[in-house]
């Protein structure tokens, strides 16, 4: 029911919205939560387990039983709390997890088989028989038990990511907050100040005292305006600090547009990660609810609660209030209530010494032992003295004291300190580094407290900045008294509430520490306690009381379960904005990309690069024949491919012959200038890390090329030996990956096809087999390689990345007047198994250069990486599996990488395994279908017959152990 | 978690690459023998407490780095250059 006049909120805007199809009219600044209570709407949603009707609980994002989804299709999102979400013309609400309706649901007859579903059940009830579990009883129980579902549908929605950096960051815009914040900013430091509510104040919002004379919600409107003003403040309404961690760095997420009409430009939510030099946690406290007997019926809320509803939306939860308590702050409901005209049924205060009043009945001593109200709260049991008595209610306030939010106190370990005094958790102080607490969150309730608090945790913060605190008066409020005493469950044999979102009872907590789960964090477990979306924040501190009555232990011994990151739920899609579809990853690209992308390549990713798979010509329906026709090219006349995704990495300084030799197996230092070398590194366990070529441009100057998969790596591994193991060296290694577009030109006709575009003349003798030297083309200076990973006469011509475009593109141009063209992945991967060339295929971790047969390329004259380990009797070992080549018996018989490999005799299972296959392909030049592969003791088995096995594709060909070198094995073809 | 960087000042931790204890500062000798390789290659302590280990700033200078921390507190005690730390 709106009262009208009260709250803070123009009760003449009115928005409209719906709730389950229903038209609802709130005012501009209700919460879906507070505009369905002022249209007495008190049944929200079901219960997790027992499908339970449910209310409201709480004013805030603590809200455990008020979850909903809003918007609709693959917008749709669900578990936003109704506490929460602000309503806009036009928004749609749903409640969750009821069928067919939110009023009459099926599933409800759960609460009826709640003796069957204690904590637990699923381990005792649904364990025969065995094979019903996945087929029957666990699809059951996910349909049964749930909260909102997700659409399915892909997710249109925009996210966004975004960073932050401030001197002091101020969490919580109460009164402790705003007065840090105004403290710091005053004294002009850089200051965050972030709320999770939609306006700065936090309780002063909800309550009735006075600051310097003015209501609380004015004087903290009037200290926001000071600070907007401030350049050295950012205000962050609608932001919660998530989490606490390293270094000074806060998570947090911040609700840019769900408090409006859907709009395009904005992102739905934002992750902020905040780096503060200095944080000041000021984040208050919640109230707790008090376990007793049916106390979960919609109606029965927070007493704070009610009071935010009154105070600050002008809403009524009820008609006819009763207020259940074991402290004073709930007073103030009854004294709120009674001056916005509502009526207080009663206050039924657990202690015996309860404050008197003459404007409302107080019940001293008494507890609250029962309710009724199917769908909403009609009537309460009061008992007193033993005796049990009824009150008429339709709302039951409720308040078992308060617990400081120490939650990002304890994100980096930290565990909060029990106060005796207020029966609540405090943080432990320095339990996060550069992080102190103010007011409420520090177990200072008095808004006085509060206002001092703040102002003193900026004071110390500036000083450890170095920065000299602005003289500051603090503002004058009431101190207030708050005093309690225990009450967590009121005995009875009814089942009484303590986490409403996951539905877990006084009853499954005891029940757990008679079967011995008796460990905070084992009880947890078995009930779930504290597992669902509102992380136990409502029901925690209660539920470790119980734990620590049944097992007769004391609280602070019982100890809390490890609060984590993130203190409310944050999607996925906003930590991970940005990052769906191409976003994944960053995308390289090469100069030739638009030339392969027009001649219609599909692309493929090679690490972050694309790049050509083949280049199909008019005619070709699949792609083996645009690569069998491409190796035919190379091997016949001329191709071209771009293979400036290799890495390659510029080495000078006086000691790079000498650096090369240690990174090398084989070696550098005898390399002559104008020449390139075969190169094989390994890992420091001795184990093949990739290979290369290296060519020597001066005498202190070389350029490596890596793999393109290994690039990154080598180039750690390089600085790692540089900087790490030999810093004594004189040397000098950069990446020069991006500077340099290169471009292999292979094929009898590669020499021919350069000579007419290159300035100067390409003899053999100038540039033989395994040279290099510099040329001009079109007048660009360019790199001429005389290398070969086809097998075939072949160059590498490298220009700045800038010319790579248009050489490229020449290249193609001329290959194709002489009957070539261009050639992709497919192709070159053919051509290099043709050949026996290995890629990461091969070296893919596990092997050694004795392995792939390059154990003599480990030259013993010298030391290198790897070459102690790789002497290890176990990695020379003869039974080793050894790269090979295999030929089927039938050409045309399929080979599969990944197959492994059998004695012809021996049945194909694991114990009889031989070796695995690493690369296959047709090889067009052949006619076979070509496989390398890994054969124990495979060197001396050449000739001999195995069978290849791949289970999964269902293939068992026959096949000869051969040399994997299968064409040209002399190599006269690439030497000229 | 942020690192200081002697060359670039205070970074993001996504921007260094972690490489484990910094022992492999202390490479052995080619004919250490097994047992001193084989200490080098595989053998780590596992301290809770003061650790020192290596970490290469991928995104930022490329200089190798020889942190100083706690494994139970997360403080940095101390980041130098590797290079500096093995002359």
């Amino acid at each position: 029911m709106r009262i009208a006049g009260r709250g803070l909120y123009d009760q003449n805007r009115k928005v409209s919205f719906t709730f389950d199809g229903r038209k609802v009219e709130g005012v501009n600044g209700d919460t879906v939560a507070s505009a369905l209570l002022a249209n007495d709407i008190r049944l929200v949603g079901r219960s997790f387990k027992y499908h339970r009707p449910r209310g409201i609980l709480t004013a805030g994002s603590e809200e455990a039983n008020a979850l909903i989804t809003v918007g609709r299709g693959a917008a749709a999102e669900p578990n936003l709390r109704a506490t929460v979400q602000e309503v806009f013309d036009g928004l749609e609400t749903r409640s969750q997890n009821r069928w067919p309706s939110l009023a009459v649901d099926a599933l409800a007859v759960n609460d009826l088989m709640a003796p069957f579903f204690g904590a637990g059940f699923y381990y005792k009830t649904f364990m025969w028989p065995r094979k019903f579990w996945e087929g029957l009883y666990e699809p059951f129980i996910r349909r049964a038990a749930g909260l909102g579902a997700l659409s399915g549908q892909h997710n249109e929605d925009h996210y966004e990511r975004a960073f932050a950096h401030c001197d002091i960051l101020v969490i919580g815009g109460g009164p402790a907050g705003l007065m840090a914040a105004l403290t710091a900013a005053r004294s002009g430091a850089d200051v965050i100040l972030a709320d999770e509510d939609s306006r700065f104040g936090g309780r002063l919002l909800a309550e009735t005292g006075t600051i310097d004379g003015l209501p609380g919600h004015q004087w903290a409107e009037g200290i926001v305006a000071e600070l907007a003003t401030m350049p050295n403040v950012r205000l962050m309404t609608r932001t919660t600090v998530t989490g606490a961690y390293d270094g000074g760095t806060f998570g947090a997420l911040e609700r840019v547009a769900q408090h409006l009409p859907r709009a395009d430009h904005l992102p739905r939510e934002c992750f902020w990660r905040i780096v503060a030099k200095r944080a000041v946690l000021c984040a208050g406290a919640l109230e707790r609810p008090v376990a007793f007997a049916d106390n979960d019926r919609p109606g029965i809320m927070n007493a704070g609660a009610v009071r935010a509803y009154v105070n600050r939306w002008g809403v009524a939860p009820g008609r006819e209030v009763a207020i259940f308590c074991n402290n004073d702050s709930a007073h103030d409901t009854a004294r709120d209530l009674i001056a916005a005209g509502v009526r207080v049924a009663a206050v039924i205060d657990s202690r015996a010494e309860a404050p008197k009043s003459d404007d409302y009945r107080v019940i001293a001593g008494g507890v609250v032992t029962g309710t009724r109200g199917r769908q909403g709260l009609r009537e309460i049991a009061v008992t007193q003295d033993g005796k049990e008595s009824r009150i008429a209610a339709d709302c039951l306030a409720v308040s078992g004291g308060w617990n400081p939010s120490v939650h990002l106190t304890c994100h980096m370990n930290g565990r909060p300190v029990w106060d005796a005094t207020l029966l609540a958790f405090v943080p432990r102080p320095g339990s996060v580094p550069g992080l102190s607490t103010a007011g409420a969150c520090n177990g200072r309730f008095a808004t006085s407290d509060c206002l001092a608090d703040g102002v003193e945790a900026a004071k110390v913060a500036l000083s450890e900045l170095g920065l000299k605190a602005a003289d500051i008066a603090v503002p004058q409020a009431g101190a207030g008294d708050y005093r309690i005493e225990a009450l967590w469950a009121v005995p009875g044999k009814r089942r009484a509430w303590l986490d409403f979102q996951n539905d877990v009872t006084v009853k499954d907590v005891r029940l757990a520490a008679q079967e011995n789960f008796s460990s905070v964090e084992h009880m947890k477990r078995y009930t779930t306690q504290g597992m669902s979306p509102d992380q136990g924040k409502n029901s925690n501190v209660a539920a470790l009381a119980v734990l620590a009555d049944a097992t007769g232990r004391g609280i602070p011994e019982t100890g809390t379960t490890t609060y984590r990151p993130p203190f409310v739920p944050v999607p996925i899609a906003a930590m991970g904005a940005g990052a769906q579809g191409k976003g994944f990853a960053p995308q390289r690209f090469t100069t030739s990309h638009q030339a392969s992308v027009d001649r219609h390549a599909p692309m493929i990713e090679a690490g972050l690069w694309y790049r050509p798979s083949y280049f199909p010509r008019p005619g070709e329906t699949h792609w083996r024949q645009s690569c069998d026709r491409e190796v035919t090219m190379v091997r016949k006349t001329v191709g071209i491919c771009d293979v400036s995704t290799l890495g390659k990495i510029d080495i000078q300084g006086k000691d790079a012959a000498q650096f090369l030799d240690f990174v090398y197996t084989n070696t550098f230092s005898t390399l002559p200038v104008g020449r390139v070398r075969y190169g094989l590194m390994l890992r420091e366990d001795g184990h093949v890390l990739d290979d290369g070529t290296t060519a020597r441009l001066s005498d202190s100057h070389f350029v490596m090329t890596t793999t393109t998969a290994a690039a990154g790596l080598v180039m750690r591994h390089l600085e790692f030996v540089a900087q790490v193991l030999r810093p004594e060296l004189d040397v000098q290694c950069v990446s020069v990956t991006e500077q340099w577009a290169q471009f292999g030109v292979a094929g009898p006709l590669s020499r021919d096809l350069l000579a007419s575009l290159v300035d100067d003349p390409i003899t053999d003798e100038a540039l033989p087999y395994m040279g290099v030297t510099d040329v001009s083309v079109g007048g660009v200076a360019a790199r001429l390689f005389r290398i070969s990973f086809s097998g075939e006469r072949a160059y590498e011509i490298a220009v700045p990345a800038r010319y790579g475009q248009s050489l490229y593109r020449q290249l193609v141009a001329q290959a194709e007047v002489m009957g070539g063209g261009p050639y992709g992945m497919e192709a070159l991967n053919v051509l290099r198994i043709e050949k026996g060339f290995i890629t990461h295929a091969e070296i893919h971790g596990r092997t050694t250069a004795f392995d792939i047969g390059a154990d003599r390329m480990v030259s013993r004259k010298k030391d290198c990486i790897g070459q102690a380990a790789a002497a290890r009797p176990g990695l020379v070992d003869e039974n080793r599996e050894q790269l090979v080549g295999l030929k089927p018996v039938n050409p045309d018989a399929a080979v599969s990488a990944g197959a492994h490999l059998f004695r012809s005799a021996d049945p194909a299972t694991r114990v009889n395994d031989q070796g695995y296959v690493t690369s296959v392909c047709w090889s067009p030049t052949l006619t076979s279908n070509l496989a390398l592969a890994f054969l124990k003791n495979g060197r001396a088995r050449h000739g001999e017959r195995v069978r290849l096995v791949d289970h999964l594709r269902k293939i068992e060909t026959l096949c000869v152990v051969c040399d994997p070198q299968f064409l040209d094995p002399e190599g006269g073809r690439m030497r000229g | 978690m942020r690192l200081t960087c002697p060359h670039c000042g205070e970074r993001d931790r996504r921007e260094f690459y972690y490489a484990g204890s910094a022992e492999q500062l202390q490479r052995p000798a080619r004919d250490a023998g097994e047992g001193a390789w084989n200490d080098y290659l595989h053998n780590r302590d596992n301290p809770a407490g003061d650790t020192r280990d290596l970490w290469y700033h991928e995104s930022g200078c490329g200089a190798w780095l020889v942190v100083s921390r706690n494994t139970v507190t997360h403080a940095i005690a101390s980041i130098e250059l590797a290079a500096e730390v093995k002359r």
